[in-house]
């Protein structure tokens, strides 16, 4: 740990911003509760969320000037000590996920009392905040137990959330609890994985864990961990043939917890994959390699075709979005497993590209939602003419899960293109364009309905507060403005795919 | 300064979503102000700017602005805006949009700096476009529509080989002055040629405009065709094979265009003939040449405009626009009818209108190259031009014999977008020197020298006496219903009896062939339905059971592989 890029514990506000991160949501949380007003705690969600971001972009600067920031909690150094660890790759996510609940925050003005009941909503609040802050948690630490706590409270409060949608669909709760089922599995894979790394080292800091793995040779125990860490984390990150709690969890949980898990809970999920893949396990490349590229590789390509083609036979747009959400998850796995620069890359923007456009989508779903009490397809006929600003800005997050050049969603399907031509493996790029017709055939059928289907009747009917009203058109300015200026995502994901490239390469 | 390079095709591209958003009558409002605005931004900005963006280690020249660029950028507003005024009345959104859309990419090509951005508004006109044609909503419509498309993307497909091979050869895709002299250039060089009609590729143009909507048509007169001069113009200037096409080009259609009975269709061939002349100034290379190219473009589109615009007026108010169906109209179209008559002298050339101005530009620049043949072509084509649009169109449609129609005069927008139009063509043709401020070269030419105008009006008085005589003596080839063979027999008829011959001796297999697919498909849907279906295999909401059993089966197939790799 002398790498002479990372600064040691001096006492300015600055140096503290890796630990107030994670606190702000978490402190926040327990607030919510004490004032136990519902309009207060939204007030103290909203200012703890603005407050992560913030802190995020500073984070960013930071990691822009310094490269890695190391932050020791309580001032335990960090072999023994938890180590808060902030590079590229976690300082451009935690943008993403505290940008996204900053503006779900907001989107929760409009919509919260019409989702959830009145006397839950402190507590929906509530976990709202943890579960950021176990999101972000689980981003900045570099401790492999600590991302493990993090995933529960992220996880556990999830759960909770899920089932609020109970309020107005019953099946809610019997999602809620195959959610907690898998995700229970998962974390307990995880933390059997993370227990023979323990058994075979002695240490607990990831870091640490590289340095020391790399000195056995393979051995039985490693290989153990690595599985069990796979599939535990693929479960939360709903990889295909794992993601079997997703659409129940996406479709039936209230819209707000949608916005915010399809947005960031997987995607999370994904980077501490990533992370353990190239961060952790880089010192056996020939390990990594086999998994990635015969069971990694083709799951996610399996994913990106069955999940596209089960999203085009459902009725219902949540539903669609939650199937076509495993499909893109596909796509970033398919980027991650190519282990290479550009395909990491990929990966990595299309975390970000995807997140905003989903988040889009399911804000206006979310809107829909709320104007017809249901989102079936049958009841949205003719919906271009009764919720015409609504509906436009669905259409530009569709374009942008097709990959239409203009989009964000374009920029990460070039650059995955760009990576297997890289790879030489034109079965795969003929792949991401065939399962882009999917894609195409999907939206295609929402947007006839929305636009060329008769409506019942004509009357605009737009149930669009201010305050999602701004969300909506924030998310689909950002889809369009992310596909046409990609010096933002593009540069942070690339140095971050430098970064974790580097360190598989020199292992090799 | 970013207003000064902003690009003017977002403005018109801006119609999409807005379209999503408001109602036809706001929408038409918004028409015609984009044009306008445009108009105003074109005239405002500095010339030789450009703006780069860089997308994907490809630097794209969205806009690159000269005087050649300033030309067609402010004729195309121009008749964007008439376009759209013309189309006041038209309540279907889809053609406001793809009206909107498909000016809109034309200028954006005419902005392009370099061919990858080119590509994209070529192939962009093409797809806007063909909604002009679908908008009639006929079956016939469908299909023109459907070949029209067809060979505009081919084209697109074709400027796209030669971009990416120019590419290799040059490592450039500037958009700039080729040599005949690769495969990639004369690839170039055929995709501009389909849309610019060359003959034998110019089928697509007589056989979809007269197909087109009344309003559709005057959109689509005015970009596709000279967006390809442009082109051509700033691709392939002084290539010498282009005198000889363009001469081609004034000379055949002017036979077709004769016997032709359907007006517009008339009007189509004719405006392939112009199109010869600004090919022939293109070829011939000249300043002085260019210059001519430019003006003609400039006014022919403004004449041409006019033209199917009474002509589709006749068209709106009868239902037809078939010679032998109509006469007469001038007793209730009077307006209608002069207009007509404005367009059918700029088009004829007739001094103190815009044609006279442009035309004799092209003129004397063969003249100075001493290609004495080519003059002579076009000095017959002119002399052609004016028997069937200057005499034939107006003659038959408003005089002739009394067909017993009596139409009312056509709507007011309609009147004011040709009043319009009549006014810029006679301001062009009195006052020469406003429109040849804008060309792109310096320009010392006084059309209205005594040589010029005698010779001109001689050549009229001629032309003009021939059809009396002709006339007179009943000789005039008689306006039946009829449909006429052109080099379209070739793709309509031969090819498709070729192959259907041919197939003929392999029915057998075809059936079985057609049957094995019939059931592949089947079997194909069937096994999808299955796995992926509304309750399919994998769709289906499965039990928890089932999901822990996955998890068993990704763990173990992980730890398996990790064993069996690593022994």
């Amino acid at each position: 740990m002398n790498s002479p890029d990372i600064i040691t514990s001096t006492k300015s506000f600055l140096d503290h911003l890796p630990v107030l991160q994670v606190l702000f949501p978490f402190a926040f949380a327990p607030l919510c509760v004490l004032f136990g007003h519902r309009k207060i705690a939204l007030y103290i969600t909203i200012s703890a969320c603005a407050l992560a971001f913030v802190i995020s972009l500073l984070l960013l600067r930071q990691v822009l000037i310094v490269g890695v920031v190391s932050y020791e909690l309580g001032g335990w150094p960090p072999p023994v000590g938890i180590e808060y660890r902030v590079d590229f790759l976690n300082a451009f996510l935690l943008v993403l996920v505290s940008g996204m609940a900053f503006l779900t925050s907001i989107y929760l003005i409009g919509t919260m009392h019409a989702e959830i009941e009145e006397d839950k909503q402190t507590l929906f609040l509530t976990c709202f905040l943890l579960c950021i802050s176990g999101l972000l948690g689980v981003l900045i630490t570099g401790d492999a137990f600590n991302l493990f706590v993090f995933l529960e409270i992220s996880s556990l409060s999830t759960y909770v959330m899920v089932a609020q949608g109970a309020n107005k669909d019953k099946r809610a709760l019997t999602a809620a609890f195959d959610y907690l089922v898998m995700g229970t599995i998962g974390a307990t894979f995880f933390v059997i994985g993370i227990g023979f790394l323990y058994a075979a080292t002695g240490t607990l800091n990831m870091y640490d864990i590289a340095e020391r793995i790399r000195e056995d040779l393979p051995n039985r125990t490693i290989q153990v961990a690595f599985a069990f860490i796979l599939v535990g984390l693929g479960l939360k990150g709903a990889l295909f043939p794992l993601h079997t709690w997703l659409p129940k969890a996406y479709s039936f949980s209230p819209t707000p917890t949608a916005v915010f898990l399809a947005s960031t809970a997987t995607k999370v999920a994904i980077y501490a994959i990533i992370r353990f893949l190239f961060s952790v396990f880089h010192s056996h490349p020939s390990m990594l390699e086999s998994v990635l590229i015969n069971i990694v590789m083709p799951l996610g390509i399996l994913a990106m075709f069955a999940a596209g083609g089960i999203a085009f036979y459902q009725r219902d747009l949540k539903r669609m979005l939650a199937f076509s959400s495993v499909s893109q998850i596909g796509y970033i796995l398919l980027g991650v497993s190519f282990m290479s620069t550009i395909g990491l890359t990929a990966a990595v923007v299309h975390l970000f590209n995807h997140g905003i456009s989903k988040a889009l989508l399911f804000v206006c779903t979310g809107i829909i939602f709320l104007s017809f009490g249901s989102s079936f397809y049958k009841n949205i006929k003719g919906l271009g003419r009764r919720m015409p600003w609504t509906s436009a800005a669905f259409l530009i997050g569709g374009l942008s899960l097709i990959g239409i050049p203009g989009t964000a969603g374009f920029i990460s399907k070039w650059l995955l293109v760009q990576a297997a031509i890289e790879q030489g493996s034109w079965l795969i790029v003929a792949a991401i364009l065939i399962s882009s017709l999917i894609a195409i055939l999907y939206v295609w059928q929402v947007t006839e309905i929305m636009y060329f289907a008769k409506s019942p009747s004509t009357e605009t009917k737009e149930y669009l507060g201010p305050s999602s009203f701004l969300i909506v058109w924030i998310l689909a300015f950002s889809t369009v403005f992310f596909g046409l200026n990609t010096s933002f995502t593009v540069e942070y994901s690339s140095k971050a795919a430098n970064l974790l490239m580097n360190n598989f390469t020199m292992e090799k | 300064m970013f207003l000064n390079i902003f690009p003017i095709f977002l403005l018109f591209f801006l119609m999409l979503p807005l379209s999503l958003i408001f109602s036809w009558k706001t929408l038409r409002i918004l028409l015609l102000a984009i044009p306008i605005l445009g108009f105003l931004q074109i005239l405002s900005m500095d010339l030789n700017t450009s703006y780069v963006i860089n997308l994907m280690n490809l630097e794209l020249q969205l806009v690159r602005f000269d005087k050649l660029t300033r030309v067609f950028g402010l004729i195309f507003c121009l008749a964007a805006f008439l376009g759209n005024l013309y189309a006041w009345h038209v309540k279907d959104k889809i053609q406001q949009v793809a009206a909107i859309m498909y000016s809109g990419s034309a200028i954006g090509a005419v902005f392009a700096g370099d061919f990858v951005t080119l590509f994209f508004f070529w192939e962009g006109t093409a797809i806007a476009s063909v909604f002009l044609i679908w908008a009639r909503r006929t079956p016939a419509a469908y299909h023109t529509g459907m070949r029209y498309l067809l060979i505009q993307i081919i084209s697109g497909l074709i400027l796209l080989m030669g971009t990416v091979l120019h590419y290799k050869y040059t490592g450039s895709i500037e958009f700039s002055k080729l040599e005949l002299d690769s495969l990639a250039s004369w690839l170039i060089f055929i995709s501009f040629g389909i849309k610019c009609a060359f003959p034998f590729l110019h089928n697509w143009l007589q056989d979809s405009y007269p197909a087109a909507t009344v309003t559709g048509t005057v959109i689509l007169s005015a970009f596709t065709t000279k967006l390809a001069v442009y082109a051509l113009a700033r691709a392939f200037p002084g290539t010498e094979i282009l005198i000889y096409i363009g001469a081609a080009m004034t000379l055949f259609p002017i036979f077709f265009a004769e016997i032709e009975n359907d007006l517009r269709r008339v009007l189509a061939y004719s405006l392939n003939n112009q199109l010869g002349f600004m090919v022939v100034g293109i070829g011939i290379g000249t300043e002085m040449a260019l210059n001519g190219t430019a003006a003609h473009a400039f006014a022919h589109i403004l004449y041409k405009a006019l033209l199917f615009m009474s002509v589709g007026a006749v068209l709106f108010r009868t239902g037809t626009s078939k010679a032998s169906e109509l006469g007469g109209l001038y007793r209730t179209m009077p307006i209608t009818a002069t207009f007509c008559l404005v367009g059918a002298a700029s088009i004829s050339a007739f001094p103190l209108f815009s044609g006279f101005v442009t035309k004799s530009l092209i003129l004397d620049a063969v003249a100075y190259k001493h290609y004495q043949l080519i003059w002579f072509i076009l000095i017959f084509a002119s002399a052609g031009v004016l028997s069937h649009s200057g005499i034939k169109v107006p003659f038959f449609a408003f005089f002739s014999h009394d067909s017993g129609l009596r139409p009312k005069e056509a709507p007011f927008h309609m009147l004011m977008a040709m009043g319009l139009t009549s006014a810029l063509c006679i301001i062009i043709g009195i006052t020469p020197g406003l429109l040849y401020e804008y060309l792109p070269f310096e320009v010392s030419y006084k059309p209205y020298s005594t040589y010029h105008v005698i010779n001109q009006l001689q050549l009229l008085c001629f032309a003009i006496l021939s059809f009396i005589i002709i006339k007179w003596l009943n000789l005039l080839p008689q306006e039946i219903r009829s449909i006429n063979i052109d080099f379209d027999i070739i793709y309509r008829k031969v090819i498709p009896d070729f192959f259907k011959h041919m197939l003929g001796k392999f029915e057998v297999i075809i059936k079985i062939i057609s049957v094995v697919k019939l059931t592949l498909i089947e079997i194909i849907i069937s096994l999808l339905d299955k796995f992926i279906g509304s309750d399919g295999r994998i769709s289906r909401i499965w039990s928890t059971g089932n999901m822990v059993l996955w998890i068993a089966i990704v763990l173990s197939l992980i730890l398996v592989l990790n064993y069996s790799t690593n022994i």
